[in-house]
């Protein structure tokens, strides 16, 4: 079965169940394609010895009811996994070896699902190009000289690469669905208090959210109704109803109201991105669903709030590296110095740069002028969103302002970097559940994506819209294997 | 605004991060075009407006006063950079 | 200084300062579990094995509230009169220290939960109200060992996240006496509460103690200083003393006063600047981002109110009423709930005849004095309120004498017997038949004629020694009052 990891995960499910497939022929399918990409630098660590054995394992007294029944997997380097080195991207966690597991993974080794390994990210998911990993930056299945976007690009790339079927990543402030839209993959941030954030390598906890991250609308669905559930051992989890989102999911969108936010149309903003809106608008009404013109006067404001608001719970959130209780130490004379050249050390510039911004915001003095400035900025945006709530069912825009750009190319100007994530981060300050999927090329064939946001706990209506359009636009992405030696 | 190097310097001793004349420098002109970035949210008056302290609608939620940990110092040690059964191990403190 | 109108005052030349203090005390929550971990809260546990993953702040740990908690600060907030905040907000408060895991200390900052109140002190002078500023909830650090390597620290999280209560006072406390009776009028509604052993061994009360000076009279407040975590009512005491007399001094050399930070030294008795570390102390509060707002119903508070026992100033009108006690000994007997739950215990066991002031005597009399001699507290007192009351009640009933009950007292605190066995098995029971005695009176009469013609004759202070020799021949057991008529009578 040379094509089992061009399957989707409905198509690997029904295989196993159907017997057609054993986990064992999955896995390994899997984990032979991922050692012939090395290249892409998609994983960290890699748990393929034991992967085997579970597999086998699984063959042996499968349980084919479970939702994710022998599939292999493998997961964003932000998850804790019990006695699987856990680095978060970064240098200060090198050696680090949990022995917890996080629940959101704990969730989806319960369906039956078997790690793979842990993927590359952004050094603590702090980046947008995957740039900024200790363990080097990872290269876009669709070409070899872009960025696969970040801070989830080896979970990005590791899927449209197909060296896993699907993944879960993490997002801050469009850290799935960024990447997603470069690498022609779809990708749900789930409302804020969805999925548990216990066991996640924290960056800013108000914001963070896991997801799942799949090759089309419904294995995303399966996906996500696996890893969402209450915990009470995260106080931000929220207990709420949640679907079977795979089984609910629908086609028939006919009524809905869509809006189209005019501010998301921003200068500079190249042609191709503006038509692929428009191509987008016409799908919603193909789909028998209305598009409604709406405003979020607030918009513009979302990335500089987002970038007081992110590296101020950063910087405290991440005082808890200092070579004490676990991971990298340098040497230091006294206490104090210990501390000084550790941190310096083991964390790269990009978060170093975050923590000294986030430090800078709450120093005394500074804190009502962006903090808490930031704070009711942060007020008037989830205001915005509430509002045309009233109006309209959900939201849809691009997912970024341009495709996939070059490794290297903005690594120099920080502000250049963070734009990329301008109609993705008021998604998280405001909480909401938005989704990416790949809508059509640029001229250079590189993917775009389009983001749908929903409002909060209505992941289903977003699933729903996406799985419409999907089939519409009828996206094909460009794999040519050409890391495949 | 701008920030200077004896800012950063002073955010740099807060955030316990060494950092050389060399790198504070490169910091302070990140810095500096970010909050530039940053100043936009000037443009916005929110006099009235209540910060928002949490993103979810709903209340802390309260656990019973229950003794659910065990003895785990195997593992919470297990990782510690200096080996010691017993103790974490730092660099003497000076007051 | 100056004891005149017991006023603490400093004088120095012709000049005389007003010492202003407040206070911050740090009270252990009496609770199973910490804050916002699982691990245990027991004191004296190996190093390191009562803390939890949370505790230790590993990568994507997060904190979730004990109810428990929560409640011991609202009971404590009601004990303190004190408006209960109905939203509270949970701050981080950022600084790095070794024994400090997460980088930053869970504490409440703008939205405490619980508001203004105040206490009343008892001072010879009269009655003192103390405003309490604020209650707010707040984990502990853990431990650092400087002494047991050379090269090292070592760093015990055991106490890391267990809940702390901090209780702010205003600046209304004005000499050490007072901060003396602050502290033990704390220490005591807490513990009628039980929402805090007050243990100072142990740590579980500490103090942060904010010092001023200004010219007698004057309105304005002085810079103040604060001395960090002092651990003893005394250590608060000399702190306070050396700190106001350092200012003093300053302010007569015309130097100034820095608002500082400082260190008491317990070897050499002085305070010291801790202004090294001041640099780093920007604290940077936030909300935490882990918590939500903490919100508690009417109903929450209501039924916590339900549950207040009786507090000490009640208990004290209530004995001054219900028992006709002074004002001084009712304050003796509430002041620790022990003493006042053993009180009431022997109130209730000696039933309806009862000699209550008989009872408080012999508490803070005999049964004291044992407890000092042997370091013992009250509530572990080798004789029981049952057996102590039907002691009082042998008293009261004329079965044996006070003196006798001194002897069989003695012979009870050895494994608590009861004193009436004791009275049987040895015999102790007071002569009080008016035949027999009359019988001895008549021989020691008999047997000293001279000395009785002595007394017709006027020498009155002879009367004391035939009691004497009456109680003597009865084996100390003989009715004193009987004796004293009888006596009388005969003679």
């Amino acid at each position: 079965m040379s094509d089992i990891t061009k399957q989707s995960l409905t198509e690997l499910v029904e295989n196993i169940k159907n017997k057609k497939l054993s986990s064992t022929d999955v896995t390994k399918a899997f984990i032979d394609r991922s050692e012939k990409s090395e290249e892409l630098n998609t994983y960290i660590t890699n748990d393929f010895t034991s992967a085997i054995d579970k597999a086998k394992k699984f063959d042996q007294k499968p349980n084919l009811d479970l939702k994710l029944p022998g599939i292999p997997m493998a997961v964003k380097d932000l998850f804790c996994t019990k006695n699987i080195k856990t680095t978060a991207g970064s240098k200060i966690l090198n050696n680090f070896i949990p022995t917890y597991e996080s629940t959101v993974t704990e969730n989806i080794w319960n369906e039956g699902a078997i790690l793979l390994g842990k993927l590359n990210c952004d050094e603590f998911a702090m980046g947008s190009s995957n740039e900024t990993s200790f363990f080097g930056n990872v290269q876009n299945p669709i070409n070899k000289n872009l960025v696969p976007g970040g801070s989830s690009g080896g979970s990005a790339s590791a899927v449209a690469g197909q060296l896993t079927p699907i993944t879960i990543g993490t997002d801050t402030g469009g850290s799935i669905r960024q990447p997603a839209s470069f690498t022609g993959i779809v990708g749900l941030k789930p409302t804020y208090g969805s999925c548990s954030r216990y066991g996640i390598v924290a960056f800013a906890s108000s914001l963070d959210q896991a997801g799942p991250m799949a090759q089309n609308v419904k294995d995303c669905a399966l996906l996500h109704e696996v890893i969402s559930s209450y915990d009470p051992k995260d106080s931000t989890s929220i207990d709420f109803k949640r679907n079977h989102f795979s089984k609910e999911l629908t086609n028939n969108i006919k009524g809905k109201k869509i809006g189209i936010p005019k501010e998301y149309r921003v200068d500079g903003m190249p042609k191709e991105i503006e038509d692929l809106w428009q191509k987008g608008i016409h799908y919603i009404k193909d789909c028998g669903a209305e598009t409604i013109d709406i405003s979020l006067p607030n918009t513009s404001y979302a990335l500089p709030t987002y970038y007081i608001v992110a590296p101020a719970e950063a910087s405290s959130n991440l005082a808890r590296y200092d070579g004490v209780k676990y991971g990298f130490r340098a040497k230091g004379e006294n206490l104090i110095d210990m501390y000084e050249k550790t941190r310096s050390e083991g964390f790269g510039a990009e978060v170093q740069r975050r923590i000294m911004i986030g430090t800078y915001v709450l120093s005394s003095g500074y804190y009502d002028a962006y903090y808490l400035k930031a704070q009711k900025v942060r007020k008037l945006i989830k205001n915005d969103f509430d509002n045309v709530y009233k109006k309209v069912d959900a939201i849809l825009t691009p997912s970024t302002p341009s495709s996939a750009f070059k490794i290297g190319e903005k690594t120099n100007d920080p502000v250049s970097m963070y734009l990329n994530d301008i109609f993705t981060v008021p998604v998280n300050l405001a909480g909401l559940p938005a989704i990416s999927i790949p809508a059509g090329h640029d001229s250079n064939g590189y993917p775009l994506g389009l983001q749908i946001i929903g409002k909060a706990f209505d992941e289903q209506n977003i699933l729903n819209i996406a799985y419409a359009m999907e089939e519409k636009i009828n996206f094909k992405n460009k794999i040519t294997d050409w890391w495949i030696k | 605004m701008s920030i200077d190097l004896k800012t950063i310097k002073h955010i740099s001793k807060l955030a316990r991060i060494s950092v050389d004349e060399q790198r504070a420098e490169k910091l302070a002109g990140d810095l500096n075009s970010i909050f530039d970035f940053i100043e936009k949210l000037n443009e916005l008056k929110t006099d009235n407006v209540e910060p928002l302290t949490s993103i979810s609608e709903t209340t802390l939620k309260l656990r019973s006063d229950e003794v659910k940990s065990k003895n785990i110092r195997k593992q919470i040690i297990k990782n510690s950079p200096q080996d010691n059964e017993d103790y974490f191990v730092v660099p003497k403190v000076i007051e | 200084m100056s004891k005149k109108n017991s006023e603490y005052l400093i004088n120095r030349r012709d000049n005389q300062y007003e010492v202003v203090i407040g206070l911050e005390v740090h009270a252990q929550v009496l609770s199973e579990s910490k804050l916002f971990s699982t691990s245990s809260t027991k004191f004296g546990a190996e190093p390191n094995t009562q803390v939890s993953l949370v505790d230790a702040a590993f990568p994507g740990m997060l904190p979730v509230i004990n109810e428990y908690c929560v409640k011991q600060a609202i009971k404590t907030g009601i004990g303190l009169n004190a408006k209960i905040n109905k939203r509270s907000v949970f701050d981080r408060k950022n600084y790095f220290y070794a024994d400090l895991p997460q980088g930053y200390q869970i504490s409440q900052f703008k939205d405490p939960i619980v508001g203004e109140g105040k206490v009343i002190l008892d001072m010879p002078k009269g009655q003192k109200e103390v405003g309490i500023e604020r209650l707010h909830l707040e984990q502990d650090a853990g431990k650092s060992i400087h002494d047991l390597d050379p090269q090292n620290t070592f760093v015990d999280l055991n106490r890391s996240g267990v809940a702390l209560m901090e209780i702010v006072s205003k600046p209304d406390l004005r000499s050490p006496d007072e901060v003396n009776a602050y502290i033990k009028k704390l220490r005591s509604i807490m513990r009628y509460l039980g929402t805090c052993d007050g243990n100072m061994q142990e740590g579980s009360l500490r103090a942060d103690v904010n010092v001023s000076v200004r010219p007698k009279g004057s309105k304005e407040f002085g810079t103040r200083c604060e001395i960090k975590n002092v651990n003893s009512i005394k250590f608060m005491q000399m702190a306070i003393e050396y700190e106001a007399n350092r200012q003093v001094d300053l302010i007569e050399e015309g130097k100034t006063i820095d608002q500082e930070t400082r260190l008491f030294d317990t070897k050499k008795n002085e305070t010291r600047s801790m202004r090294s570390k001041e640099d780093a102390h920007d604290y940077r509060y936030f909300p935490d981002p882990d918590l939500l707002p903490l919100e508690v119903s009417d109903k929450f508070i209501e039924e916590l109110k339900n549950d207040i026992p009786e507090l000490p100033d009640d208990k004290k009108k209530r004995f001054i009423e219900e028992f006709k006690l002074s004002s001084y000994e009712a304050n003796i007997l509430v002041s620790d709930i022990d003493t006042a739950k053993y009180f009431e215990e022997v109130v209730t066991k000696m039933g309806k005849n009862k000699d209550i002031k008989l009872a408080v005597n012999w508490i803070t009399g005999e049964l004291f004095a044992v407890l000092n001699s042997k370091g013992l507290e009250i509530s572990q007192s080798p004789v029981s309120a049952k057996n102590f009351a039907i002691l009082i009640n042998l008293i009261k009933n004329g079965t044996i004498s006070g003196k006798i009950a001194k002897t069989v007292f003695e012979l009870m605190i050895d494994g608590d017997k009861d004193p009436q066995k004791i009275v049987e098995e040895k015999g102790l029971k007071q002569q009080s038949d008016p035949k027999a005695l009359e019988a001895l009176i008549d021989k020691i009469i008999n047997d000293n004629r001279e000395k009785a013609i002595e007394y017709k004759q006027g020498k009155e202070k002879l009367f004391g020694f035939f009691v004497g020799q009456a109680m003597k021949a009865s084996g100390g057991k003989a009715n004193p009052q009987l004796i004293n008529e009888i006596l009388k009578k005969k003679l």
